[in-house]
């Protein structure tokens, strides 16, 4: 393997933002035909260093070499122009463009025997796509060509990523976090696929936080923490302890530790229950379950299966099509957020920064943004500053929340303590009876995750029914003590939580049939 | 555009032609009034069309315009101001005076867009704060100059306010050339098309432009690269696209297209300009444009609804005397007036269907 | 650790006072480039820049009577800043100052002059002027009312309604003032209303001076919106839809109806704007008194950084302006329409603010105000 030539190099690449050192002196080489592993928590400086690899961010020092020729990437123009081929974690295609378009894009005129500079040059749509589909059977990456890429599920539109490299004759590929949107089997599937490009001589950068993967996949693996490489090894050096330990510096607790539980009564009470997104497509289809006092019932399901649309709807924050929410015993269908919230629902949502915080606004503010209209905060429609602020610095205290002051504006604060911010705020309400979470620690670092999920046990320990819906599958199997797995709008199957295995709630999430009897 | 907002729009022309040939019909033949009708629709149509032209290359690259208004007023006084320069101070002839106008007026259009280009793409400013800027900025400046140049003692035309060396000219007889002689176009009786194709170079222009701007937006590079740039520029900028540079280059055609529409305005009009003669066409055309779904055809028969409302005002005014008395809120220019601005709000409410801008509209691209 | 943080950061009046400057830097700044910049443009057109400012100063603020024409100037300028910037605070571009201050000015002229005839009896001042005022404030919130409306339940976008709707108040006064209401006066040519009652007129403060009761009302009024904006739930709540109004969904406020509470309250400002000045200044209401308004007032909102206190510092500034050209061009023939450019210049200035930021070299150091939220479409 070390004979194979040196395709990609980079040497002491250090990439400073405003704040954050997220590149410091990072060495990494891709050997031809090899998968490369690049390893590291969120915030670790993979991204970073790719998107200068590709030209889309400039480094502050360092070089870059690609096949033993010094290159200064200034755009990914030039990326591409050396072979070098990007899939984002955030899939860089325009939903409204067909597939043709897309992979056109940038590069209207590549196939014919003359390019044309000329801006008004017209589209060759039908020979372009003539191309696509050559190059997709050549891979066996099935595309349509023709098709709206919006209308494409996730895994055909990482496909079409790929044949966009592919067309761009790409020899380096650099795939950014390329499994969180896929069903672990979609995930083989994208493993046969890098396969294949391996055995084709397309050398492929895999970027990942997910261990299993990482020993699954790649020939070697680099480590990274805090902006620099920890290490570089292989599967057959080492496994998943060790890297966890180089990836967040210090041991970690893979599994959660918490009592058995004592479920109770039934605190959420869900029957057929239907929904619509935004788009108008039903996506919750006739949904029943319950959830008990003391117990965290986890749902699993790739992103996009509805999970979404179930929480808003649990929440009062979306209109529901049919069915029926009881909370506590109150029938709270087609109620309000507010009269869910006095009902006794404590709401982690699934975006933080979208719908759990008003950035601008002080810790302090933020604190209160579900009750500021009731004593002690409003008064006969008066704010009481003095509450507000008693009130804030108690919850500080108490959830260890790290910030100068109560008065800086939450946007200020780094992601793990914003959430902290809403934990403090939703789970501190007096009369909390049920906890819905959604993704409540996804993008957070090593130490606020394993704080949170420390506080949803202990709302667990409190008596509270907890719903925790979470992409991780990990998480889920974690924390709960049932698991509903929802696949296409519907659950599938609720099943107790010990007594089942990742692989089968990874079939389940896929849309396989239910063999065994429900728990 | 679906059939739904055609039909829609066509609709909403036969209803407004009907009420002028109802009240009119006694006197004139209903033919002579919808010939009329349809010269007038298109024509009053004319700045509507540029307007949402403009916006449409503005907001396909992802940059919001609420300048418009601000661009067509700016290039309806500098046309002006340039065309009587080069006439009364310069002594050109008046065909050269009214080129040189038109080149003008798209030259300043194209330099108020730039500004904004600058304001929201270099400088980020909130897009439709920096559109009304531009619109204040308009509207102080012609102000300012048309005092200072006309009015003032001392000013070079002290006091006496010319006006432009004549209109552009209509350009009736080389189309009804181009289609076959005298005996009317593609069949049609001569009066009508007569008068329908008896339009000026501005109007013609922007239904010429309308077909233009389809083909170049959804047939050839430079538009897919921007309706990538508005839709997804991170995307584009990925496939080597410089999405700035495109920004600002759609935002200064948008400009351009805006200053042709004043061009209408003080050249091919009336030859004179007023402060704040625009009027809210330039908002007008962001309806148009948001009816038509950002596409060029959609947006022109958006204008022409709003062509045709006025139209119906221009034209009750030669009836005025045969409107039945209980319809007498019809003789009042004040109350027809109203047509195109509830039309526009109307529109906007979306009863009929939504439609999407694209969907990086008003972001500045941050990497 | 955390305590000793605290200690740095500062703490009551010396925070208020900190980020008073932090806000004020930009805007100040502003003002100056705009000045140098219109100076150079009074160069240009072959005038003495330091002249003209000299004689703008000595119109605006160099005498007892200056100060009066300066406040019966900043008088509207503070309701409709303060309703634009009110709007803005909800997350709403209010462009239509201009229909609904003539709206009120309609309705206030009409309860002026046509109220004591139908009812028969001189009213009191102690009735007859509020109840003229409130009908100017009723009809600006209700004209204001529908583009709000339209806006939260059928989401058309409220900067374009607004700036129609300013067409139409022009249309139907128009209509109004040209016929049910004219001033049937056999000498009056033009389009206006009656003169108003006596009794619904506001008296000046000091004789010999126009400067009537109708500017301290406007400091009362600037306090109130801030006393409500920052002091009250329901002000939580219209900040809250405007900075995030999904946030605003999140904590159970019912943002649609802040939205259209949010949009009539600002024409209700707006709409007090055209009362005052029918009963404070003109005792009538005439057609093309309001054009211009809507505009001023968004600079205003914008230059005062949307906060009542700078609302009313930049409302008493574009008044100086306003009223110092009328000397300016007596001193040195300079247009008074120059005012326009210097005032769209430094509204270019304050709504670039990386412009200025960039110029003098300072750092941003507040949040970006988020005004406007796109066509909501």
């Amino acid at each position: 393997m070390s004979e194979k030539k040196i395709v990609l190099d980079a040497r002491g690449i250090t990439k400073q933002f405003p704040g954050v050192l997220a590149n410091d002196l990072v060495d990494f080489d891709l050997r031809e035909g090899e998968v490369h592993a690049l390893l590291g928590e969120n915030g670790a400086g993979k991204s970073t260093l790719m998107n200068v690899l590709y030209g889309l961010y400039k480094a502050d020092s360092g070089e870059v070499k690609v096949n033993g020729e010094n290159l200064i990437l200034s755009s990914p123009r030039d990326a591409i122009y050396k072979g070098i081929g990007m899939v984002h974690q955030h899939f860089m295609l325009v939903p409204v463009f067909s597939v043709t378009e897309n992979i056109m894009l940038g590069a209207e005129t590549d196939h014919r025997a003359t390019p044309n500079e000329s801006p008004l040059v017209k589209l060759d749509r039908k020979e372009v796509a003539q191309k696509v589909k050559s190059l997709s059977q050549q891979y066996g990456l099935e595309v349509e060509p023709a098709a709206i890429v919006g209308d494409l599920p996730v895994g055909v539109q990482q496909r079409v990523e790929i044949v966009k490299a592919l067309y761009r004759n790409a020899n380096i590929l650099i795939l950014d976090e390329p499994t969180a949107v896929l069903t672990p089997q979609e995930a083989d599937d994208l493993f046969r696929i890098v396969h294949e490009l391996t055995t084709r001589g397309v050398s492929i950068v895999f970027i990942t936080h997910k261990l299993k993967e990482v020993l699954a996949i790649a020939d070697r693996i680099t480590v990274m923490r805090g902006g620099k490489v920890v290490g570089t090894t292989t599967p057959q050096e080492t496994d998943e302890h060790q890297l966890a330990a180089m990836m967040v510096g210090r041991d970690v607790i893979l599994t959660v530790e918490k009592e058995v539980a004592h479920p109770a009564d039934d605190v959420l009470l869900v029957e057929k229950l239907r929904v619509r997104d935004v788009r108008d497509i039903e996506t919750v289809r006739g949904v029943s379950f319950t959830v008990r006092a003391g117990e965290i019932l986890g749902i699993a399901g790739v992103q996009g299966n509805g999970q979404t649309e179930l929480a808003e709807a649990l929440t009062g924050l979306r209109r529901i099509e049919g069915g029926t929410i009881q909370l506590a015993e109150k029938n709270l269908t087609g109620k309000t957020p507010r009269i869910f919230t006095e009902s006794g629902l404590a709401h982690i949502p699934e975006d933080r920064q979208r719908h759990g915080l008003v950035l601008g606004y002080t810790v302090a503010d933020n604190m209160v943004l579900c009750d500021y209209y009731k004593a002690p905060f409003g008064v006969n429609g008066v704010l009481q500053q003095k509450a507000l602020d008693e009130n804030s610095r108690r919850l500080i205290q108490e959830y260890d929340v790290r910030t100068p002051s109560p008065y800086v504006s939450a946007g200020k604060l780094s992601g793990g303590n914003q959430q902290k911010v809403i934990v403090a705020r939703e789970l501190s309400r007096a009369n909390v009876k049920l906890v819905v979470a959604n993704q409540p620690t996804r993008g957070l670092d090593v130490g606020s995750i394993e704080y949170i999920h420390k506080e949803i046990i202990a709302m667990r320990d409190r008596g509270v029914a907890v719903l925790l819906i979470s992409a991780e599958l990990d998480e889920v199997m974690a924390l709960s003590d049932r698991i509903a797995v929802m696949y296409h709008g519907e659950i599938v199957t609720t099943v107790d939580a010990k007594s089942v295995t990742r692989e089968q709630l990874g079939l389940w999430m896929a849309g396989s049939k239910v063999q065994q009897p429900a728990a | 555009m679906d059939w739904r907002r055609f039909s829609f729009i066509g609709l909403i022309i036969v209803i407004l032609f009907g009420v002028v040939v109802l009240i009119g019909g006694e006197q004139v033949s209903p033919l002579i009034i919808i010939s009329s009708m349809l010269a007038t629709t298109i024509t009053v149509a004319t700045p509507l069309t540029l307007g949402a032209l403009s916006g449409i290359f503005c907001e396909r690259a992802g940059v919001v315009n609420i300048g418009i208004e601000g661009m067509m007023l700016a290039a309806a006084f500098f046309g002006w101001l340039a065309s009587i320069y080069m006439n009364t101070i310069f002594e050109f002839n008046a065909a050269i005076s009214l080129t040189v106008g038109v080149v003008m007026a798209i030259v300043s259009g194209g330099i108020f867009a730039l500004l904004h280009a600058w304001l929201s793409i270099a400088f980020k400013v909130d897009q439709i704060i920096g559109g009304t800027v531009i619109n204040i900025l308009a509207v102080g400046i012609t102000g300012f100059l048309n005092r200072q140049l006309f009015f003032e003692k001392g000013s070079i035309f002290g006091g006496n306010v010319p006006h432009a060396p004549g209109l552009l000219p209509s350009l009736s007889k080389s189309l009804t050339f181009l289609c076959g002689g005298e005996q009317g176009c593609f069949g049609l009786p001569d009066l009508i098309s007569g008068s329908v194709f008896d339009q000026k170079p501005v109007a013609i222009s922007a239904i010429v432009l309308v077909a233009v701007s389809h083909y170049v937006l959804f047939n050839t590079r430079w538009g897919l690269r921007t309706r990538a740039v508005g839709e997804h520029p991170k995307a584009a900028d990925t496939v080597g696209i410089n999405v700035n540079r495109m920004r600002y280059i759609n935002v200064v055609i948008g400009g351009m297209f805006a200053g042709l529409a004043g061009a209408y305005f003080t050249l091919e009009s009336v030859p004179s300009f007023e402060p704040l003669m625009t009027n809210g066409r330039g908002f007008i055309s962001l309806a148009a444009m948001i009816f038509g779904n950002w596409t060029p055809f959609g947006a022109w028969a958006a204008a022409l609804v709003f062509g045709a409302s006025q139209a119906l005002q221009i034209n009750l005014q030669f009836f005025r005397e045969s409107i039945p008395p209980n319809w007498a809120f019809l003789q009042q220019s004040y109350v027809v007036g109203l047509a195109p601005y509830i039309l526009t709000m109307l529109i906007l409410t979306g009863i009929i269907g939504k439609t999407t801008p694209p969907a990086a509209d008003g972001q500045p691209y941050e990497k | 650790m955390q305590s000793a943080e605290e200690k740095q950061a500062p703490q009551g009046w010396k925070r208020i006072g900190r980020a008073i400057m932090d806000a004020a830097l930009v805007p100040v700044l502003a003002i100056f480039s705009a000045i140098i910049v219109g100076g150079v443009v009074i160069a240009v057109v072959g005038g003495n820049p330091f002249a003209a400012y000299l004689g703008l100063i000595q119109g605006a603020y160099g005498s007892t009577k200056a100060w009066s024409e300066t406040f019966v100037w900043a008088t509207p300028y503070i309701f409709a800043g303060l309703a634009v910037a009110l709007a803005f605070k909800g997350g709403l571009f209010n462009i239509g100052a201009e229909g609904q201050l003539a709206f009120g000015a309609v309705a206030t002229a009409w309860v002026g002059y046509a109220l004591p005839g139908m009812l028969g009896v001189e009213l009191p001042a102690i009735l007859h002027i509020p109840l003229a005022i409130g009908a100017g404030m009723l009809a600006g919130f209700l004209w204001a009312a529908i583009p709000g409306a339209l806006r939260a339940y059928a989401g058309g976008s409220e900067v374009i309604n607004t700036i129609m709707m300013n067409y139409i108040a022009l249309n139907i006064t128009s209509f109004l003032l040209n016929g049910p209401m004219k001033d049937n006066n056999p000498l009056n040519v033009i389009a206006r209303t009656p003169e108003i009652a006596e009794g619904a007129r506001i008296p000046v403060i000091f004789d010999g001076l126009r400067v009537h009761w109708g500017f301290p009302l406007a400091l009362i009024v600037a306090f109130l919106v801030w006393y409500l904006l920052w002091k009250t739930t329901f002000g939580f709540e219209i900040r809250t839809v405007g900075a995030n109004p999904d946030a605003a969904k999140y904590a159970g406020i019912n943002y649609k109806r802040v939205i259209v509470l949010t949009m009539a309250l600002s024409g209700l400002l707006a709409g007090l704007a055209g009362a005052v000045e029918v009963t404070g200044l003109n005792y009538r209401h005439e057609l093309g008194f309001s054009i211009g308004y809507g505009y001023d007032a968004i600079a205003i909102a914008l230059l005062g950084r949307t906060h009542p206190l700078g609302v009313v510092l930049a409302s008493i500034l574009f008044a100086g302006m306003r009223n110092g050209a009328t000397r300016m061009q007596f001193l040195t023939q300079i247009p008074v329409d120059i005012i326009s450019v210097i005032q769209a210049l430094i509204l270019l200035f304050v709504a670039a603010d990386a412009i200025v930021r960039y110029i003098y070299r300072i750092k941003a150091k507040e949040d970006r105000l988020v005004l406007t939220r796109g066509w909501g479409g």
